[in-house]
C-alpha cells in the first residue's frame, strides 16, 4: 500500500496535479488572510463576520444564504451549482483553447480576441436570421458554428504570422485582441441589434431569446432549479473529451505535439510544420469562439457591445484554467468549474457578508501567479535540480500574465 | 628549490546523483611539459576540468599549485592562478574584432576609458613572439576557424597564463593547421608554460605529448610516458579492452546509380553567397561515398538540399531514376531517403517525447500504425520494442522512456535503428559518430558497412579524418561549397586530403565538367 502511494507520488503527472492543488490552497489561504485583515481593520465587521467570510471562501458553493436569525445556512444549493456549471461552460472552452495551443508549443493569449469574434459572429447570426423563416434550432447550430469559425479565423492570423514570418504569437495575439475589441464595437454600433426595446439598460445587445434562439436546457433546469445552466455544459465537456482524444490518440494530435515540442525534428520527419502551427492556432481560436457562442446563445445573457476599451475576462481566465489543469483537456473541465465556483463564492460574499466579490479576485490572482510557477513547485516536490533548458516551457506564462493585467486595466 | 609540479590534482572525487564522475583521480602537471588527458566521452575529463576551474567543488581531494594547497571556488580563482583554457567550442563574440575579444574581461582602463593602444601593443608583441598571426582588426565572424583558435590562444597569453588547457583543439582543424598548432604548443612548452591537452586522438598524443594520463569511467587508469608506449596500448587503456582501430570491410561492389546529383546549388541562410555551388556527384548502391571537408564548407547545406530541408536554388536530384528535385521532405523520405541527421537533438529526436513515438517519427502515417487517423498504440509499441531489441538501445523504461533522459549513444542508436529499418535504398549519415565513445563508434561503423554490403547506397558526411579514411570507398572533398576533389582512400594520404580540405589544391575537370 505504502509503495503504491509512493509510486503514484513519484509519477510526473501526480506531481503536476499536486503542484496545482498547492497553488489553489495557497490562493485560498491568502484569500483568508485578506478576509481576516480587512475584517480586523473595519469596525463594521466583527469576529463572527470574519468567520462567515472565511467559511464562505472555502464552502461558498454550499451556502444557502442566511436564515431569519441571521446565521449562515449550509447545504446543497442547486441554484449555485447550476450557475457554476453555466459559468464554467465558456471557461472550459477558453481553457481548452489555451491548453491545446500550449500542448503544441504555442501560447495563446489571443483567446479574448477569439472569444469576442465568436461573440460577434454568433450573435449576428442568431439575431440576423429571422426565426420566422429558418427554424430556431438550425439558427442555433449555424450561430454556434459561425462562432467557432470566426474564432478559428482570428486564431489563424497570429498562427500564420508565426508560421511564415516567425513573429511571436504572443505579440501578434495581443494585437489581434484589440483589433477584435474595436471591430466588434464598430460592427454592433452600425447594426440594428442594439437593445432599444428595453431601454432600462443602455449599451446592450438583444438577448438571442428575442429571436427565439435559446440553448436547450435538456432537463438540466429540473436538476438545478432556478439556475441558468443549459446543454452548453454538456457540449463543452464532450468537446473537452474530444480534444483529449485528438491530442493523445490521433496522428493529427501526434503531428501537432511533435511540431510544438521540436519544430525542427518535425520538419526533418516530413511533417509540415507551418501548416500545423496555423492549424493549432485555428483550433485554439475555434474553441474560444465556440465558448463565446455557448455563453451568448443561452438566451438569457446580454452582451455589452461597446467593448473597445476592455477585453473579456473569460478569455484571459482560460490561461489559469489551462495552467492549473497542466494543459490536460480533461483537467480543464474541473479547473474551469473551480474558477466558476470562485465566481459564485464572490457573489455569496457580496450578498451575505460585508465583504465583496473582489476578495475572489485576490484569490484568483494568487492562484494564477502560483500556477505560473507550478514548474518550480514541482521541482520542490521532487527535491532535485533540473536542467536550465527545461524551464523554458514555463517561462512564458508569468510574462503573459503581466500583459493580462495591463490589458484589463487599459 | 621549485617543486616539480606546477599543478597537482590529488585524489579528486566528484559524485553526481547516481554516478561517480571522478573517482580518486590524480593528475600532476610538470612545469614546461605537454601533458595529454585521454579518455572517452563520459570518462570524466570535463568534470575534472570543471573542478580545476571551480565550477564544481570536489567531495574529496585537493588541488595544489607549486606545492601549496589552493582552493578554487569559481573560475575567477582559476584565472587568478593563471590557468587558462581554449574551449572546444570557442567563446568568442562574433561581431567583435579580434583585439576586442582578446581584451574582453581583462580590459585596461584609465578613468573608465579603454586603453586599446596599450592592449594592442601587448597583443602584437605576443603575436610576433609566438608566431600567432591574426588580423587584430578583423571581426571574428569573418576569420577562419584556425584564426579563431589563435585568438583564443592569444586570449590566454594576454592574461599571462602559465597553465594552458586545450580542450579537443584539433577537431576543427585541417592536418596542416594541426601541425602548426603542435608546433605552437611545443614552443609554449619550451618557454616554460605547462600544457594540458585534452583529446581522444591517439596519433596527436604520440606526436606532441610528453606524458599522458588516461581516464576510464571516472577512474584514473594511469599516467604513462609517451616515449615508453604506443597508440594501441593507449587505446586499450582508454577503452579497457583491445579495440579494432581499423574497420574491417571487403572491397566495395558498386551497383546501379541510386542518387544522381547534377549542378545542385543551395542558398546560404546566413550570407548572400550560395552555401553549395554547382555540385554534381553520384552514389551507387553498395558503396560508401564520403563527403570530407572542414566544418562549415557547405556539407550541412548539401545534406539539407538533398533531403529537402532547404529548397535548392538550382540543379536536379534523381533518386532511383525518379526526379525528386522539387519533392517535399516527406516525399523524398518516402521515395527512399533515410537520413541520420547531423544534430540529433535538433532534428533527430523530439527530446520530450517517448522513445516509441520517436521511433515512428516518419512512419506514423503508415497503415500499420494508424487507422482513420487513430494511432494503433499496440503496433507502435511492438515495433519500438523490435527496434530497441535489434539495435540494443538501452533506456530506463523501454518504449516509454523520454528520449531526453537517454544517453547520447543510445539516442543515436535509436535514430540509426529507425533510419536503417526503413529499408530505403539511400542512407545519408551525417557525422553519425559525433560525440560518441569508441564502443558506440565501432558499432555504428559496422552497421554502416553492413548496410553497404546489403546493397544500400551510403552517403557519409564526416569531419573526422580517421572515419573518412576508414569507411569510405570514395572520398569527395568539399571546400567553400564546391567539390574540389575525388580521392581513393586506398591511395590517398591524409596530407593530400588536407590540402584539398584547405583549398590549397583542387582537381580540374573530372566528373564535375
Amino acid at each position: 500500500m505504502k509503495q503504491t502511494i509512493r509510486s503514484i507520488y513519484e509519477k510526473e503527472g501526480a506531481k503536476k496535479v499536486l503542484a496545482s492543488l498547492i497553488s489553489i490552497l495557497a490562493g485560498l489561504f491568502v484569500g483568508t488572510i485578506v478576509v481576516v485583515i480587512v475584517g480586523l481593520s473595519k469596525n463594521t465587521i466583527n469576529g463572527s463576520g470574519i468567520w462567515d467570510g472565511v467559511r464562505l471562501i472555502f464552502f461558498g458553493i454550499l451556502s444557502k444564504g442566511r436564515d431569519a436569525a441571521g446565521s449562515l445556512v449550509w447545504g446543497y444549493n442547486a441554484q449555485s451549482l447550476g450557475n457554476m456549471l453555466f459559468r464554467a461552460t465558456p471557461l472550459i472552452m477558453t481553457g481548452l483553447s489555451v491548453a491545446v495551443a500550449y500542448k503544441t508549443g504555442l501560447f495563446n493569449i489571443g483567446a479574448p480576441g477569439q472569444y469576442l469574434m465568436g461573440t460577434l459572429a454568433s450573435l449576428m447570426i442568431a439575431l440576423g436570421i429571422p426565426s420566422s423563416v429558418v427554424p430556431a434550432w438550425i439558427i442555433w447550430i449555424l450561430a454556434f458554428l459561425g462562432g467557432c469559425l470566426a474564432g478559428a479565423l482570428w486564431g489563424a492570423i497570429p498562427g500564420t504570422l508565426k508560421a511564415f514570418l516567425n513573429i511571436n504569437e504572443v505579440l501578434a495575439s495581443i494585437m489581434t485582441n484589440w483589433l477584435a475589441a474595436n471591430l466588434v464595437t464598430w460592427a454592433f454600433d452600425i447594426s440594428n441589434f442594439k437593445n432599444v426595446a428595453e431601454n432600462t439598460k443602455a449599451g446592450y445587445i438583444y438577448k438571442t431569446s428575442f429571436n427565439g434562439v435559446v440553448t436547450p436546457k435538456m432537463g438540466l433546469d429540473k436538476l438545478f432549479p432556478g439556475s441558468q445552466v443549459n446543454m452548453g455544459i454538456l457540449l463543452a465537456i464532450l468537446i473537452a473529451i474530444a480534444m483529449y482524444i485528438l491530442m493523445t490518440k490521433t496522428t493529427m494530435g501526434y503531428e501537432l505535439k511533435a511540431c510544438g515540442a521540436n519544430r525542427h525534428a518535425a520538419r526533418y520527419a516530413g511533417i509540415n510544420d507551418k501548416r500545423n502551427i496555423v492549424l493549432s492556432m485555428a483550433i485554439a481560436g475555434a474553441l474560444a469562439g465556440g465558448g463565446a457562442a455557448l455563453y451568448w446563445l443561452s438566451g438569457n445573457t446580454e452582451f455589452y457591445w461597446s467593448t473597445y476599451q476592455s477585453l473579456p475576462a473569460t478569455g484571459f481566465n482560460g490561461i489559469p484554467v489551462a495552467l492549473l489543469a497542466v494543459s490536460n483537456p480533461i483537467g480543464v473541465i474541473f479547473t474551469a468549474c473551480f474558477m466558476a465556483m470562485l465566481d459564485i463564492v464572490g457573489q455569496q460574499l457580496t450578498g451575505f457578508t460585508a465583504y465583496n466579490e473582489y476578495i475572489t479576485d485576490v484569490i484568483i490572482s494568487v492562484i494564477v501567479y502560483l500556477s505560473a510557477f507550478s514548474a518550480m513547485i514541482q521541482l520542490m516536490l521532487s527535491g532535485k535540480k533540473q536542467k536550465a533548458g527545461s524551464h523554458n516551457a514555463n517561462a512564458e506564462p508569468p510574462k503573459a500574465e503581466e500583459k493580462k493585467e495591463g490589458g484589463e486595466q487599459a | 628549490m621549485e617543486p616539480d609540479y606546477i599543478i597537482e590534482m590529488l585524489h579528486i572525487r566528484k559524485e553526481f546523483p547516481g554516478i561517480v564522475a571522478n573517482d580518486d583521480i590524480t593528475l600532476q602537471l610538470k612545469r614546461g611539459e605537454i601533458h595529454a588527458l585521454l579518455g572517452e566521452n563520459g570518462a570524466g575529463k570535463s568534470t575534472l576540468m570543471s573542478v580545476l576551474f571551480g565550477l564544481y567543488q570536489p567531495e574529496a581531494g585537493e588541488i595544489k599549485k607549486n606545492g601549496q594547497v589552493v582552493k578554487i571556488h569559481n573560475p575567477n580563482d582559476a584565472t587568478a592562478l593563471h590557468i587558462g583554457m581554449v574551449h572546444q567550442h570557442f567563446k568568442l563574440v562574433d561581431v567583435f574584432t579580434v583585439l576586442d575579444n582578446i581584451i574582453l574581461g581583462a580590459e585596461d582602463t584609465k578613468c573608465g576609458f579603454l586603453q586599446r593602444r596599450v592592449a594592442r601593443q601587448k597583443v602584437q608583441e605576443l603575436s610576433d613572439k609566438y608566431k600567432l598571426y591574426v588580423d587584430l582588426d578583423a571581426k571574428v565572424e569573418d576569420i577562419t576557424v584556425g584564426m579563431q583558435q589563435r585568438t583564443e590562444i592569444l586570449k590566454m597569453l594576454y592574461r599571462d597564463n602559465e597553465i594552458l588547457i586545450f580542450d579537443e583543439p584539433t577537431a576543427v582543424l585541417t592536418p596542416q593547421e594541426i601541425d602548426e598548432l603542435m608546433e605552437i604548443m611545443r614552443g609554449f612548452a619550451k618557454e616554460g608554460k605547462s600544457i594540458l591537452f585534452i583529446t581522444h586522438k591517439l596519433n596527436e598524443i604520440m606526436a606532441v605529448a610528453d606524458r599522458c594520463t588516461v581516464l576510464r569511467k571516472g577512474k584514473c587508469i594511469g599516467t604513462v610516458n609517451i616515449a615508453d608506449t604506443n597508440a594501441q596500448e593507449l587505446s586499450n587503456m582508454m577503452v579497457g579492452r583491445p579495440v579494432q582501430l581499423q574497420v574491417e570491410k571487403a572491397p566495395a561492389q558498386p551497383g546501379d546509380v541510386v542518387l544522381d546529383v547534377k549542378g545542385l546549388t543551395v542558398p546560404s541562410k546566413t550570407s548572400k553567397k550560395n552555401a553549395v555551388h554547382d555540385v554534381s556527384f553520384q552514389v551507387r548502391s553498395g558503396e560508401i561515398v564520403c563527403i570530407a571537408g572542414i566544418d562549415g564548407n557547405g556539407q550541412t547545406e548539401l545534406v539539407y538540399g538533398l533531403t529537402g530541408l532547404t529548397h535548392s536554388a538550382a540543379g536536379t536530384l534523381t533518386l532511383c531514376g525518379k526526379d525528386i528535385s522539387h519533392a517535399s521532405i516527406r516525399h523524398r523520405s518516402q521515395a527512399g531517403i533515410s537520413h541520420i541527421p547531423e544534430d540529433r537533438h535538433k532534428h533527430g529526436l523530439v527530446l520530450d517525447d517517448t522513445l516509441e513515438n520517436n521511433i515512428v517519427l516518419q512512419s506514423f502515417r503508415e497503415s500499420r500504425f494508424q487507422t482513420l487517423g487513430f494511432i494503433k498504440r499496440d503496433a507502435v509499441r511492438s515495433y519500438a520494442e523490435k527496434i530497441i531489441g535489434q539495435y540494443d538501445v538501452r533506456s530506463g523504461q523501454g518504449p516509454v522512456t523520454v528520449a531526453r533522459s537517454m544517453s547520447g549513444g543510445n539516442q543515436q542508436k535509436a535514430i540509426i535503428g529507425r533510419e536503417i529499418d526503413r529499408e530505403n535504398p539511400l542512407l545519408i549519415a551525417v557525422q553519425p559518430t559525433r560525440g560518441l565513445d569508441v564502443g558506440a563508434i565501432e558499432y555504428i561503423h559496422k552497421q554502416l558497412v553492413a548496410q553497404r554490403d546489403a546493397g544500400k547506397a551510403i552517403l557519409l558526411v564526416s569531419l573526422e579524418l580517421d572515419e573518412v579514411m576508414n569507411l569510405a570507398d570514395r572520398i569527395l572533398v568539399m571546400y567553400e561549397g564546391e567539390i574540389v576533389g575525388e580521392l581513393d582512400p586506398k591511395t590517398a594520404t591524409p596530407q593530400e586530403l588536407g590540402l584539398y580540405m584547405a583549398g590549397a589544391k583542387r582537381m580540374k575537370g573530372g566528373e564535375e565538367a
